[in-house]
């Protein structure tokens, strides 16, 4: 089974959801390592700034994130590890998965509604175009 | 040293110089729209951002951002150039300049850590709220076909990024819609009604005023206000950009290089300015990184007006208006409304007030320095509340201290006890709070020497070891002496 497994999260019910097929894949085998991945979009930049005292205290906000999902992945006795990226959300998971050559890439589908949708683009659409590793995308 | 030149200039070559190519585009229309509010020709907003562009890009702190004249500096200097002209604004950007530079050498980058996030987010609100207004006389009530204009200039630069990312939405706004005023020979107001684009490169002079105290006099206090404004843009710029690329930058130098830049920029005709949130973040998107990007932004600029000079007279204002009604759109902090639910209520009234002063005035610095007043007023305020509860337990009151012991709460500090007891047993538990000061221990004196007089057992406990050390410094009350006295 997949052993270098990509968890693409943001915190949201999605990437919980994500979470939880990741964990029943990566259990399968006990080699497989799960990287969470949260991307620092560029467009919040300006506001996450904005709003944290320090750079400290912004790189907690964005782990705390994560929390629920890592929660997860350690209680199911899981190696993984966390990145954080920064760039434009889509374009940056890509790049890290074809890089890193990833075996699989777990996404959930996105928390907007479908106005939104229209007009920003959905990002786990976007990611399945242009990832060259299989993507499972959660709902 | 030849590594870091390196890494600074020519890591990132390609994407260096095709976004300083988009960051160039994105400059014309803003470098114009805040000459036309300071109230100067556009070509002093041209060539100011194309020397403090070039300039920083060789002395600045943080490769990849984006310094060139900005609408926080324009609103600062416009009773400047209403009352004293052009030259004036000149001598002010050379001096805005030197006071940089001594900021930068002295280290004030550090002073700038302690100005609260409440008043940085009234800063960038207030900000947006005045490049707004100052766009109001330029479509209020000119014509139908302005107010079309400017429409069609907002829905082009919101929409179009949806389907084509390569170009930049406003320059596709400027050329489309000025192309179609010039063939349908639409009658509004343009760029050339309001200055006249000198397609030429700025040369070196030195601004026309009388070197005395009275000049010095007239220019310091904006001087002043242009630095610190200046700088304040320039470092929440600078964290912004750290924090997209991931990277640290030196913010002393950076306060330095802005000195620099600006100093030079004065004797080259062009007006003070900083860093700039939105360009640096249009920069870093589009792959700049290094300092070829800022350096390739300022000549881009200046070719293009060099080439197209006549062409860029033509654009007719409220194209202008609705690219710089995007500008104040990005700059507000749309999160600040969210932030007046969750944050504590003071934080909110140091915002509010940041930016009812900002607006009322029309001056950035007044509503910073009111801003971090007030904020200050509050944390003193906060911090010398002391609370004592008191709670009976085993015939003994216990009285447990929760907050900060210093000269400013030692009033309410000593308020909480009732001193009217007799023959009792008194628990005074520190473990909550910090003893800081001199009158922090003789508050602490002063209740257990009071409770001595009328015969109480009095006990201190939980005090930490900085408190401890303190007490048992000064304090006069273990002092068998002062316990003899007080029976």
């Amino acid at each position: 089974m997949y052993k270098k497994i990509l968890l693409a999260a943001d915190g949201s019910d999605h990437s919980i959801r994500a979470t939880s097929e990741v964990i029943k894949i990566a259990s399968m085998n006990e080699t497989s390592i799960v990287t969470v991945v949260l991307v620092a979009d560029y467009s919040q930049a300006k506001s996450d700034v904005l709003h944290s005292g320090s750079s400290v205290e912004l790189d907690m906000k964005r782990r705390r994130k994560l929390m629920p999902v890592e929660e997860l992945l350690r209680a199911a006795n899981i190696n993984y590890r966390v990145e954080i990226l920064h760039g434009v959300p889509g374009p940056s998971i890509v790049e890290f998965a074809n890089k890193q050559n990833y075996e699989l890439l777990v996404i959930g589908s996105r928390g907007l509604n479908s106005l939104q949708e229209m007009v920003l683009g959905s990002v786990s659409h976007k990611v399945v175009k242009r990832a060259e590793c299989p993507v499972m995308i959660v709902k | 040293m030849l590594e870091k030149i390196r890494l600074n200039w020519f890591s990132n070559v390609r994407a260096d110089i095709l976004a300083g190519i988009v960051v160039a585009l994105a400059l014309i229309p803003e470098a114009i729209a805040f000459s036309i509010i300071a109230g100067v020709n556009p070509m002093v907003g041209l060539y100011a951002s194309f020397s403090i562009a070039v300039i920083i890009a060789f002395v600045g702190g943080r490769p990849g951002m984006i310094s060139a004249a900005t609408g926080a500096m324009a609103l600062l200097m416009v009773p400047l150039v209403k009352d004293h002209g052009i030259e004036y604004l000149l001598a002010a950007t050379i001096l805005t300049g030197i006071i940089q530079i001594i900021f930068g050498v002295f280290k004030v980058a550090k002073v700038m850590k302690f100005i609260p996030r409440a008043v940085m987010i009234g800063f960038v609100n207030a900000l947006a709220i005045l490049i707004f207004m100052a766009q109001v006389p330029h479509f209020l009530g000119i014509s139908t076909i302005t107010y079309v204009f400017v429409g069609v200039t907002l829905l082009i630069v919101y929409i179009l990024p949806r389907f084509l990312k390569s170009i930049p939405a406003p320059l596709i706004a400027i050329v489309a819609l000025t192309a179609l005023a010039l063939f349908a020979d639409i009658e509004m107001r343009t760029v050339g009604d309001l200055g006249t684009i000198t397609q030429s490169l700025p040369s070196f002079f030195i601004p026309n005023v009388p070197f005395s105290f009275e000049t010095l006099m007239i220019i310091f206090p904006y001087s002043i206000a242009l630095a610190i404004v200046g700088l304040l843009e320039t470092l929440l710029t600078a964290t912004i950009v750290d924090d997209m690329t991931g990277t640290e930058s030196n913010k002393n130098k950076e306060s330095r290089g802005q000195g620099i830049a600006n100093f030079i920029n004065g004797f080259f005709g062009g007006m003070a300015g900083c860093a700039m949130i939105g360009q640096s973040v249009i920069n870093v998107k589009s792959g700049g990184r290094g300092r070829l990007s800022t350096l390739t932004a300022g000549l881009f600029l200046m070719f293009l007006i060099i080439v197209l000079g006549e062409l860029v007279v033509q654009i007719p204002m409220p194209v202008l208006v609705g690219i710089m009604i995007m500008v104040s759109i990005g700059t507000f902090d749309w999160s600040s409304f969210t932030y007046l639910k969750k944050a504590p209520l003071t934080d909110s009234i140091v915002m509010v007030t940041t930016v009812l002063i900002v607006v009322f005035t029309h001056d950035l610095s007044k509503g910073v320095i009111a801003g971090v007043i007030l904020s200050a007023i509050f944390f003193v305020a906060k911090i010398s509340q002391v609370t004592v509860t008191k709670t009976v337990m085993n015939e003994a009151s216990h009285f447990k201290v929760e907050g900060q012991l210093f000269f400013a709460s030692v009033e309410s500090f000593l308020e909480a006890f009732d001193f009217s007891v007799r023959d009792e047993k008194i628990i005074i538990d520190f473990s909550t709070t910090h003893v800081w000061d001199d009158s922090g221990v003789g508050a602490i004196d002063k209740v257990v020497l009071k409770y001595y007089e009328n015969k109480n057992e009095v006990k201190i406990v939980g005090l930490n070891a900085t408190s401890q050390q303190l007490v048992d410094k000064l304090a006069i009350y273990n002092n068998d002496n002062a316990k003899m006295s007080a029976h």
